[in-house]
């Protein structure tokens, strides 16, 4: 009768004994109900009219609205550069791969953008030009991971080392877009928010943390104790308080601590606390690394007769960073989690912004609605760097055998 | 070796004096800088001068501004009346007592969610990572499912959903939750607990309010539920990882001498896992020490809220600011002292 594999496999795992059998009804019962009751909030109480009428409010906060075309401009930007990236890792042939061009991870994330594009702009009940830009953008990633994973083995190989540089580049060029000046109407800080603000947060202090980081870790493992010292003191003074205090110590002491003039606004003293106060972090783990690589590999390194900065650099920093590298990146995870205490703050950030639509009076008690999409959101920002992170390590591994 | 040979019949020397260059030209001297023995001392001269400048410059500036503005380090404040009211105390407080009573009664009730919190969060834990080697594929899963979602979304609007979502969407009086022995109000949830004699007291309804031996706010449930749900699923990966250390060997033993899953689990691997669980576990308390600052948002009156009110009255910046330092430093120190303590027990002893 239980001759199926799957059925089997069922038996197996769920109805083992007795015991086994009866925990395992009761908790499909009650995983049921609950999907269920989820189900029918969802589809059937649920307003989400309070995600839809402020969709804009939450990706760009008070960003003046006729100067939006910047962010559509950066977004367009941004599609095109992962189109290639992405295209490019796909067509340049490795030893753990056999070349193929759109492999199942690819098919499958191609369907996801396909979706998202098709289905998020008119669940949010965008405008049609709104969705238009949204399927146009899209296509334009498409088309160039397209067309980079079908004729980018052909450019030089010179130009292709130069590719990876248009992302710092584009980083740049993003900042200034954001902002403004150079001719553009300039933008201040304060009418950054939602979306937009919690990743530049997080990307400024993820950038900047990691150096910091990894510089700090270097030094808590000197020889010399003027550097090790400091950096202790650095990272336990971070580590020992809440990120809430810390920036606490920004808001309300730092202003007193700089000549007046040199003080940064609210929003950038916030970005600099989370980078030193990720710094820390980061320190601890890199630290981690490096006491992992062995003695031997700096002194062989030295042997050979490299300097003391070339064989950091060259034999035990490439190891010890890619064993700190998922605690590294989990860090990073915790950082893009931790921009939410920004709204602690009074800074209009995702969980800012939602906090100021629902004291909206039209809003009033469509708290479940909007926690849940941020939820939903920052769990696949979040998941997504964690699935990046463990596919790098991958890729790092030189221990990996090809599959 | 045989071009060796002359060498034994010959003085001549292979190499004639004038093969080596003289000493002079041969190695230019190392320049100063370059010097082994001065390296060290010019780089933290270099970084001490760098730190001396930007700490001189950020502490003048400091006491500069502060005396300016007449806010230079002074404790005269803290004697002064509070005149503001801490919503739950379990000391008593009014308004009219000084400001560092204020703060102990924050400091009182910051422990109390953190002593609770850290019970909670190492039972849920313990369960959750135990579930990780259960024989059940759907209990593991769930388990799976439950650490993976709650790592990946932020504590902050986890405790802003169980406050705002959860605790306040029940109702007062009749209205309430009620299970046998436990009532979830707006007021607040109570609890049963013995009474005198031994007797079971459950909460009762009295003109229309809420009565029983224990009442919790709803801001310290909700902190609690916040804090134990997301620092547990941190416990239960460390948990995990600790009886994953544990050799295989161990649990074939333990179930061929014929104990059960759970007899194995308590007598033989756990007590093994511990050394390498308890380390781990330490961290993650401060970070829920850390973390218990964050009641700020749901309206708990903790320390961290009791000294932003404080700064909002008084505006002494650095003064709260030091003592909300020393105080987490010392919550940090005394779990890391008594982790470490219990480190110390649970070493296996090799004999």
């Amino acid at each position: 009768m239980l001759s199926h594999p799957a059925l089997k496999a069922i038996r197996r795992e769920l109805f083992a004994s007795r015991t086994d059998g009866l925990i395992s009804l009761g908790l499909l019962a009650l995983i049921g109900a609950s999907l269920l009751g989820l189900l029918r909030w969802a589809f059937l109480q649920a307003q989400w009219v309070v995600i839809q009428a402020n969709s804009t409010l939450f990706a760009v906060g008070r960003y003046p609205l006729d100067q939006q075309w910047r962010l559509w401009l950066l977004v367009a930007l941004l599609a095109m550069a992962s189109g290639l990236s992405w295209g490019l890792l796909r067509a340049i042939p490795r030893a753990d791969r056999s070349g193929v061009l759109w492999p199942l991870n690819d098919r499958i994330a191609l369907a996801l953008l396909a979706f998202l594009a098709s289905w998020a702009p008119a669940a949010l009940g965008l405008s049609v030009p709104l969705q238009a830009r949204w399927w146009l953008i899209t296509a334009l990633l498409l088309a160039i991971r397209w067309s980079a994973g079908r004729w980018g083995r052909r450019l030089p190989p010179r130009l292709l080392k130069l590719v990876p540089l248009i992302w710092p580049l584009l980083y740049l060029l993003g900042m200034a877009l954001i902002s403004g000046g150079l001719g553009l109407v300039r933008v201040p800080p304060s009418e950054w928010g939602g979306l937009l603000l919690t990743v530049l947060m997080a990307s400024f202090a993820i950038l900047a943390s990691f150096p910091l980081g990894v510089l700090m870790a270097l030094g808590r493992r000197s020889e010399l104790p003027l550097l090790r010292w400091g950096s202790v003191v650095y990272i336990e003074f971070v580590r020992g308080a809440p990120l809430i205090t810390l920036l606490f110590l920004g808001q309300n002491i730092l202003g007193f601590m700089l000549p007046g003039g040199l003080a940064p606004d609210r929003v950038w003293r916030a970005a600099w606390v989370l980078t030193f106060f990720c710094g820390a972090y980061v320190a601890e783990a890199v630290r981690a690394g490096l006491a992992s690589v062995p003695a031997g590999q700096q002194e062989a390194a030295r042997s050979l007769g490299l300097t003391v900065p070339q064989a950091l650099q060259q034999v035990v920093l490439p190891q010890a960073l890619r064993i700190a590298l998922p605690a590294t990146v989990g860090q990073f995870i915790s950082l893009l989690q931790d921009t939410t205490l920004l709204s602690l703050i009074g800074l209009l950030e995702l969980l800012g912004t939602a906090r100021t639509v629902m004291a909206n009076p039209d809003f009033l008690g469509l708290t479940a609605e909007v926690y849940l999409t941020l939820a939903v959101l920052f769990w696949c920002c979040c998941a997504a760097l964690g699935l990046g992170s463990r596919a790098l390590e991958r890729r790092l591994d030189p221990t990996h055998s090809p599959a | 070796m045989d071009r060796r040979w002359p060498d034994l019949f010959t003085a001549v020397p292979l190499i004639t004096p004038d093969a080596y260059p003289p000493m002079s030209e041969q190695k230019p001297p190392i320049p100063w800088w370059r010097d082994r023995r001065v390296i060290p001392w010019l780089v933290q001269g270099v970084v001490g001068l760098a730190m001396l400048v930007v700490i001189a410059l950020l502490v003048g500036n400091l006491v500069r501004n502060l005396t300016a503005a007449g806010l230079l380090l002074s404790w005269r404040w803290l004697g002064q009346p509070a005149s503001f009211d801490v919503a739950e105390s379990l000391i008593p407080f009014d308004a009219a007592m000084p400001y560092w009573r204020a703060l102990v009664v924050g400091l009182v009730n910051s422990l109390r969610a953190i002593v609770v919190g850290l019970v909670g969060a190492t039972l849920l834990g313990t369960a959750v990572g135990m579930t990780a080697y259960s024989g059940n594929g759907l209990v593991r899963r769930l388990g799976r499912i439950y650490v993976e979602v709650i790592r990946n979304i932020p504590l902050l609007l986890q405790l802003l959903f169980w406050y705002f979502v959860v605790f306040l969407s029940f109702g007062n009086g009749t209205e309430a939750l009620q299970i046998p022995g436990v009532v979830l109000a707006k007021s607040g949830l109570y609890l049963a607990w013995f009474a005198e004699g031994w007797s079971w007291q459950g909460p009762q309804l009295v003109n229309g309010i809420w009565q029983a031996p224990w009442r919790f706010s709803v801001e310290f449930a909700a902190l609690l539920t916040g804090l134990i749900t997301y620092t547990g699923a941190f416990v239960a990966e460390v948990v995990r990882g600790g009886i994953a250390a544990v050799p295989r060997g161990q649990w074939e033993a333990a179930t061929s001498l014929g104990l059960h899953w759970s007899q194995s689990m308590r007598s033989v691997v756990l007590p093994q896992a511990l050394p390498v669980i308890i380390p781990g576990l330490n961290s993650q308390y401060i970070s829920l020490a850390k973390n218990s600052a964050l009641a700020v948002a749901v309206g708990y009156a903790d320390l961290y809220s009791v000294a932003e009110t404080t700064l909002n009255q008084t505006g002494r910046a650095l003064e709260v600011f030091l003592l909300l330092l020393g105080a987490y430093l010392v919550i940090d120190l005394l779990i890391s002292a008594v982790m470490n303590g219990l480190n110390q027990l649970v070493q296996i002893r090799e004999r």
